[in-house]
């Protein structure tokens, strides 16, 4: 597939465009993204970036507080998840960047 | 095996809601017997079926129909599947949704809305809907899903009289703002297969289209989702049927009665039963139907032997049954099929006749 084309910048805002969201299904396991005509399971790490997703937070932002809440993590490391889950998600229009 | 060792969570449910629709497209895979309107479901009796389906697992929720807006209660279905905690999908013809029903729809909590267009000439999309003014009512209402900024998709069924367009038609998918676009063959069930001569592309118009969506997603990646179905009389792998009878999705019809697959009337003996006599999840577990095919143990060879059975589930059933008469038998397009050759046989019967036009 093509490389991403999402430019995700330390002040991009990413939030849920209308149309997807994330919600807890028991018998389905756990957090699922949902969108158009398709079902992203979210596991814990995604989980823990898409929530703090609010159209508010920067990426920055989301970077520092989950290197606050899972500290150990090198902020380096947890900046590149960031960046390539949302950069991802935002090129599969399961995210937008403001 | 036992059934209860295959039995997964459901994740979608498609939802006919009526069988009436005003467009008469020859491509339609209802059945040639539409329910009729007195034995459509009523508004309880779905809310009670999408309450009864997110216990499952189901996620997602499919209004389909015919077409769903000829139902006056559409709104209030809507909120009954919102309020059971699923997604709803609206596939629409777009006629008989104004501007403020549609506001009505979203205001209900509609989550998303596929809008089919037959093609991107008008004259030609409003001739294969049967349906004078049918091109003008779906520009009108993506311009309405998109100022609401609900997300829209664009499906496109294609057959012999629109595959030169495929590029033609991703990008006026592109200009409505569609966000996802569906590019589908036709597959030869109900109306469809009674069309099939009249439908049926050359395998070069095939190739040729399937390069073209390839090359449309690199171009557009990024812009808008690209999501393809195969056209199957010409491939030489069957397709995963519903991703595997019994494990994926659940499909009610108008009048209750709950189908593996929105094909399975066609295949004889089955046994299918009503969520008006019993609960979804009974059905989903225990209805003769959905057992039938549940699994591998049903399978015959070059099945039973193959690497894949997991992976395509021996095909379609349903094609089974029309193609080699054997709903147990391996899905003709499968080239190892003892009857592949029939499907190109098939394929090749193509006749420019005017259309049989789905009409209830």
């Amino acid at each position: 597939m093509s490389d991403q084309v999402a430019q995700v910048l330390p002040t991009s805002q990413p939030r849920l465009p209308r149309g997807v969201r994330l919600v807890h299904n028991e018998a389905q396991g756990g957090w699922v993204l949902l969108a158009p005509e398709r079902v992203f399971k979210a596991d814990a790490i995604a989980h823990e970036i898409l929530k703090r997703c609010t159209g508010e937070a920067t990426v920055e932002q989301i970077v520092d507080d989950l290197a606050k809440t899972f500290a150990g993590a090198p902020r380096d490391r947890i900046h590149d998840d960031v960046v390539k889950l949302i950069g991802g998600l935002a090129d599969k229009k399961l995210l937008e960047l403001l | 095996m036992t059934a209860a060792a295959a039995l997964t969570a459901p994740l979608g449910l498609l939802a006919e809601l009526t069988h009436r629709c005003p467009l008469g497209c020859p491509y339609c895979s209802n059945p040639l017997a539409l329910d009729k309107r007195s034995d459509e479901l009523d508004t309880e009796a779905w809310a009670r079926v999408f309450r009864e389906a997110a216990g499952l697992g189901v996620l997602q929720v499919h209004l389909s129909g015919g077409e769903p807006a000829a139902r006056r209660d559409l709104e209030d279905i809507v909120k009954a599947a919102r309020d059971a905690g699923l997604y709803s999908n609206l596939i629409t013809s777009a006629v008989g949704i104004t501007t403020e029903r549609l506001q009505a729809l979203a205001d209900a909590g509609l989550d998303h809305v596929q809008i089919s267009i037959q093609d991107s000439e008008q004259a030609s999309a409003d001739n294969i809907a049967g349906y004078n003014g049918a091109f003008a009512r779906k520009n009108a209402l993506a311009a309405d899903v998109v100022r609401l900024g609900l997300p829209l998709t664009v499906n496109v069924v294609v057959h012999r009289a629109n595959i030169a367009r495929v590029e033609a038609m991703v990008d006026m998918a592109l200009s409505l703002g569609a966000g996802r676009v569906e590019i589908a063959h036709v597959q030869y069930y109900g109306w469809a297969l009674k069309n099939r001569t009249a439908l049926m592309p050359t395998r070069e118009q095939v190739e040729q289209a399937v390069a073209d969506v390839e090359r449309l997603r690199g171009k557009h990646h990024g812009r808008i989702v690209i999501d393809a179905v195969v056209p199957d009389y010409y491939a030489r792998f069957p397709k995963p049927c519903v991703g595997g009878w019994g494990r994926r999705s659940l499909n009610v019809t108008p009048a209750g009665k709950v189908l593996p697959c929105h094909a399975a009337e066609v295949i004889p003996g089955l046994e299918f039963w009503n969520v008006r006599e019993h609960s979804l999840g009974d059905i989903w577990r225990a209805s003769p139907a959905f057992n039938a095919f549940r699994g591998t143990d049903w399978m015959q060879e070059p099945c039973k032997s193959c690497a894949l059975k997991e992976k395509d589930f021996g095909g379609c059933r349903c094609q089974a049954f029309l193609l080699a008469g054997d709903a147990r038998a391996a899905d003709p397009v499968c080239h190892l099929s003892p009857h592949h050759a029939l499907v190109a046989e098939l394929a090749a019967v193509r006749e420019d006749a005017p259309y049989a036009y789905r009409r209830s």
